[in-house]
């Protein structure tokens, strides 16, 4: 996924030309991307995209506006993700594998992954999941399929899943079979996938 | 029968509520910010609140298939506490969000000068966020308390039409309906109003910009009284029309003034008013 990408997905919304002034002031002036970013979804819509598939209108509008700023990514990321509402939040946190970045927006994922708000655990564990620690992926992934959040979410799930997780999710299909309740098919599959995590790997360990 | 409460205090209600409330044909409700019972000592409380108010509760309301909207103020109890009047502060950057569909609970409480100050000082920001503004009316002093909340709104320019005056009673009522002010009733157990009163009311001033409310919070309220009060009207003679006009439209209408109400892929709220469309209102 690029900004370019994101941009020609967007050339469709009701107001094109309010997302084209709008990127030209914050590459100008940073410092109005606050109220640019909360109305973007009001201006610009809030449906599917068609394509790239799984982004929504407003997630693409705003994270075009984050890539758009010269300079203080990682801070302006943070300072919306702080200040924003339930789809803000979401946003932001598709916007950071995009971002010119390293690690310093993972404590925003740690805040997502502790949320009981599906949206923005599911979001949390995209590309930029990479700079997440192993335990912490780990137990989102598991809070992923308990809350019945689809796995498909899950950036590079299978080339990042481990013995330790196998065994994890064996605990857990136990726990559902004792109480005569179904696991999620996807979290089975991965399991199968996994072995029986009676062998745990290394090969991810962080 | 459709219906949407535009003035219930989820934060304080459980899950049943929503599972009962949702049954019972209750599509969307605004939340306003609103005192919680204990008094808050600082700002940073606030901020948690609001952030609530935008972000889990809704959350929590649409797994039930509920539309959540809110509206954000320093409550006028509150504002008598110089540790919280900083509050104002931050209420722009709420103002421009997405689920926030006026200013309020605004108003007055035991009208003090530093509730004059607040007051008058929220309408303004209503104007300046081109939003509507949701106005509580004291429980004690009620109809002088009235007088100059409907005083203070005359002076500060906002629109008439874009004010709900709420908590009204028998008393109060003509006060407001002589305005071009919306009327809101809030339906409760015992005090306040009951559903036979507001038939009685609204056989005596009509159903236009009649608001009818639970106003369910902490203390001792019921969600599903603007279902009883539908059901009132239907036994009383009014129409099923009549009865979505108070319940859903009049709502609608209302907040459907801020340009960001969201009633989209609702369930069961089909015939949407026309201002609900998300495209309005710009920078
Ligand atoms: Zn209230």
């Amino acid at each position: 996924m690029t900004p370019d990408q994101l941009r020609a997905a967007l050339r469709g919304v009701p107001d094109p030309q309010w997302l084209d002034a709008a990127l030209r002031r914050v590459a100008t002036d940073p410092a109005a991307i606050p109220r640019l970013f909360a109305l973007a979804a009001r201006r610009c819509g809030r449906g599917p995209l068609p394509d790239p598939p799984g982004w929504t209108v407003d997630e693409a509008a705003r994270t075009l506006l984050l890539t758009g700023l010269p300079a203080d990514h990682a801070a302006t990321a943070e300072a919306l993700y702080r200040h924003g509402d339930a789809a803000e939040k979401r946003a932001v946190l598709r916007a950071l594998p995009l971002l010119p970045i390293g690690a310093e927006c993972v404590p925003l994922l740690h805040d997502a992954i502790r949320t009981n708000d599906t949206r923005l655990v599911a979001a949390a564990l995209g590309p930029y999941a990479r700079h997440l620690e192993q335990p912490a992926w780990r137990h989102a992934v598991l809070k992923c399929v308990f809350t019945g959040v689809p796995l498909a979410v899950v950036d590079d799930l299978d080339g990042r899943a481990d013995g330790e997780l196998a065994a994890m999710l064996a605990a857990l299909a136990a726990e559902r079979h004792a109480a005569g309740r179904a696991m999620p098919a996807d979290a089975t599959a991965l399991l199968d996938r996994l072995g029986d995590g009676s062998h745990p790997t290394t090969a991810r360990e962080a | 029968m459709r219906i949407f409460d535009p003035h219930i205090h989820m934060t304080s209600r459980t899950t049943d509520d929503y599972e009962r409330m949702a049954a019972a044909g209750v599509r969307a409700v605004v939340e306003p910010a609103f005192w919680l019972g204990q008094p808050r000592t600082s700002v940073d409380t606030f901020v948690d609140y609001f952030d609530s108010l935008i972000g889990w509760e809704p959350f929590r309301a649409g797994q039930f298939g509920v539309r959540h909207h809110a509206t954000v103020a320093l409550n006028p109890k509150e504002a008598n506490d110089p540790r919280c009047r900083p509050v104002l502060d931050l209420l722009p950057r709420y103002l421009d969000k997405d689920g926030v569909v006026a200013v309020g609970e605004i108003g007055y409480d035991s009208m003090t000068p530093a509730e004059d100050a607040a007051f008058a000082g929220q309408l303004a920001l209503a104007v300046a966020h081109d939003l509507p503004a949701l106005v509580h009316t004291p429980h004690r002093d009620k109809a002088r308390g009235v007088e100059r909340t409907l005083a203070v709104v005359a002076e500060s320019g906002i629109d008439h039409g874009r004010v709900l005056v709420d908590h009204l009673n028998e008393v109060t009522v003509k006060l407001v309906r002589d305005t071009r002010c919306w009327l809101g009733f809030s339906i409760y157990p015992e005090t306040k109003m009951s559903p036979p009163r507001m038939v009685e009311l609204l056989r005596t001033y009509g159903t236009e910009r009649m608001l009818v409310n639970s106003a369910a919070d902490w203390g001792r309220s019921d969600p599903l009284l603007t279902r009883a009060t539908g059901e009132a009207m239907l036994l009383a003679g009014f129409t099923e029309d009549d009865v979505d006009r108070v319940l859903w439209r009049n709502p609608v209408e209302f907040y459907g003034q801020s340009g960001r109400l969201d009633l989209t892929d609702l369930e069961g709220a089909a015939a949407t008013f026309a201002g609900n469309s998300i495209l309005r209102g710009g920078e």
